[in-house]
C-alpha cells in the first residue's frame, strides 16, 4: 500500500549536503568521472565516490560510460521534471477523490434524513 | 482514506491510482456522467470547474473551464474515446484552441469501475502523458494557482544557475 512519495524525502536528504549539491551542479554539463570529480573537493576519492552514491540512490545523478569512461550525469531530465510532476499529480487526483468522497457522503445523508 | 495504491512510472510517464468508495459503480459512474456533479470535484473548491458542455457518448464531446482569482481560464476539453457504462471510459483530455500560444498534445484517462463486495467499488484511473510538457500544462489546469510553487523548494536548493541549464538541456 504507498503512502507518500518516499523518493522525495531521499532527495532532499542528499541535496542537504554542500558537497552534494555542488556535485549535481557541476554534473549537469560536465562529464567527469569520480577522479576528475574527486579534484574538486578536499577529501578523499573515497568520500566523493560515497557522495555520488548516495546522491544516485536518491535518483538525482546516474552513471553513464562514455567510451571506456564512466561519467557522472545528473539526471535533470528524468527525475526534476517527471517525478515532480507526476507526485504533483497524485496530489491532484487525491483532491478529486477526496471531494469525489464528500459528495457520496452528503448524499447518503439526505436519503436517511 | 479512500485512495488505497498509487503507482507512478517516470519513464513511461503514467500515474495509475486505486481509490474505493461506499457506493455502487452506477453511483460512481454518476460523479463522471452528470456535469452538475463533476463540476463538485474536477477543480478544487477556489478553482471550480464549469462544464460548458458534456456530451458523454462514445464520440461525444465536454468542454470546461476552471475559474480563479483572476478569472477564467481557456478551455479545457474532453473527447470521449470509449465508455462501457458503469464500467470503464477512456478519456481523451486537451486544451482547446482558444489558448494563446501553442499547447502541448493531450493527455488520457483510462478509468475502471469495479465492486469489491459489501456495496463497495474501487475506481482505478490510469492518467497517460505524451510529454513532461502536457503533464505540466493539464496540472496547471486542474489546481489552484500557488500548490504547484510547493515544487519550487528543489529548484532554489539547486539554484537558479543549474535550473537555467537543465530548461537549455531538455
Amino acid at each position: 500500500m504507498h503512502v507518500a512519495p518516499p523518493d522525495f524525502d531521499r532527495m532532499f536528504g542528499a541535496l542537504a549536503d554542500a558537497t552534494r549539491r555542488d556535485i549535481v551542479r557541476r554534473a549537469i554539463d560536465s562529464e567527469e568521472g569520480i577522479v576528475e570529480l574527486a579534484g574538486h573537493y578536499p577529501m578523499s576519492f573515497a568520500a566523493v565516490q560515497k557522495h555520488v552514491a548516495i546522491l544516485e540512490r536518491a535518483g538525482l545523478v546516474r552513471k553513464e560510460r562514455i567510451g571506456r569512461r564512466k561519467v557522472v550525469r545528473t539526471n535533470l531530465a528524468g527525475l526534476l521534471v517527471a517525478r515532480r510532476l507526476l507526485d504533483q499529480y497524485e496530489e491532484l487526483w487525491r483532491g478529486r477523490v477526496g471531494r469525489m468522497t464528500d459528495l457520496i457522503a452528503d448524499e447518503s445523508k439526505e436519503t436517511h434524513r | 482514506m479512500t485512495v488505497t495504491a498509487v503507482r507512478k512510472d517516470t519513464e513511461a510517464l503514467t500515474m495509475t491510482l486505486d481509490a474505493e468508495f461506499e457506493a455502487s459503480p452506477e453511483r460512481v459512474w454518476q460523479l463522471w456522467s452528470d456535469p452538475r456533479q463533476l463540476e463538485r470535484w474536477w477543480g478544487p473548491p477556489a478553482y471550480p470547474a464549469t462544464f460548458t458542455a458534456h456530451d458523454f457518448r462514445v464520440g461525444g464531446r465536454s468542454e470546461y473551464h476552471m475559474t480563479g482569482p483572476d478569472g477564467p481560464t481557456p478551455t479545457g476539453y474532453w473527447q470521449i474515446i470509449d465508455l462501457d457504462p458503469p464500467r470503464t471510459m477512456k478519456i481523451e483530455d486537451g486544451f482547446g484552441d482558444d489558448w494563446p500560444s501553442e499547447m502541448p498534445g493531450p493527455g488520457g484517462m483510462n478509468i475502471t469501475i469495479e465492486p469489491i463486495g459489501d456495496g463497495r467499488t474501487r475506481m482505478t484511473i490510469e492518467s497517460t502523458f505524451p510529454d513532461a510538457a502536457a503533464m505540466e500544462q493539464l496540472l496547471a489546469m486542474g489546481q489552484e494557482e500557488g500548490l504547484t510553487e510547493a515544487v519550487g523548494q528543489i529548484d532554489a536548493i539547486l539554484g537558479e544557475d543549474a535550473l537555467a541549464n537543465a530548461g537549455d538541456r531538455r
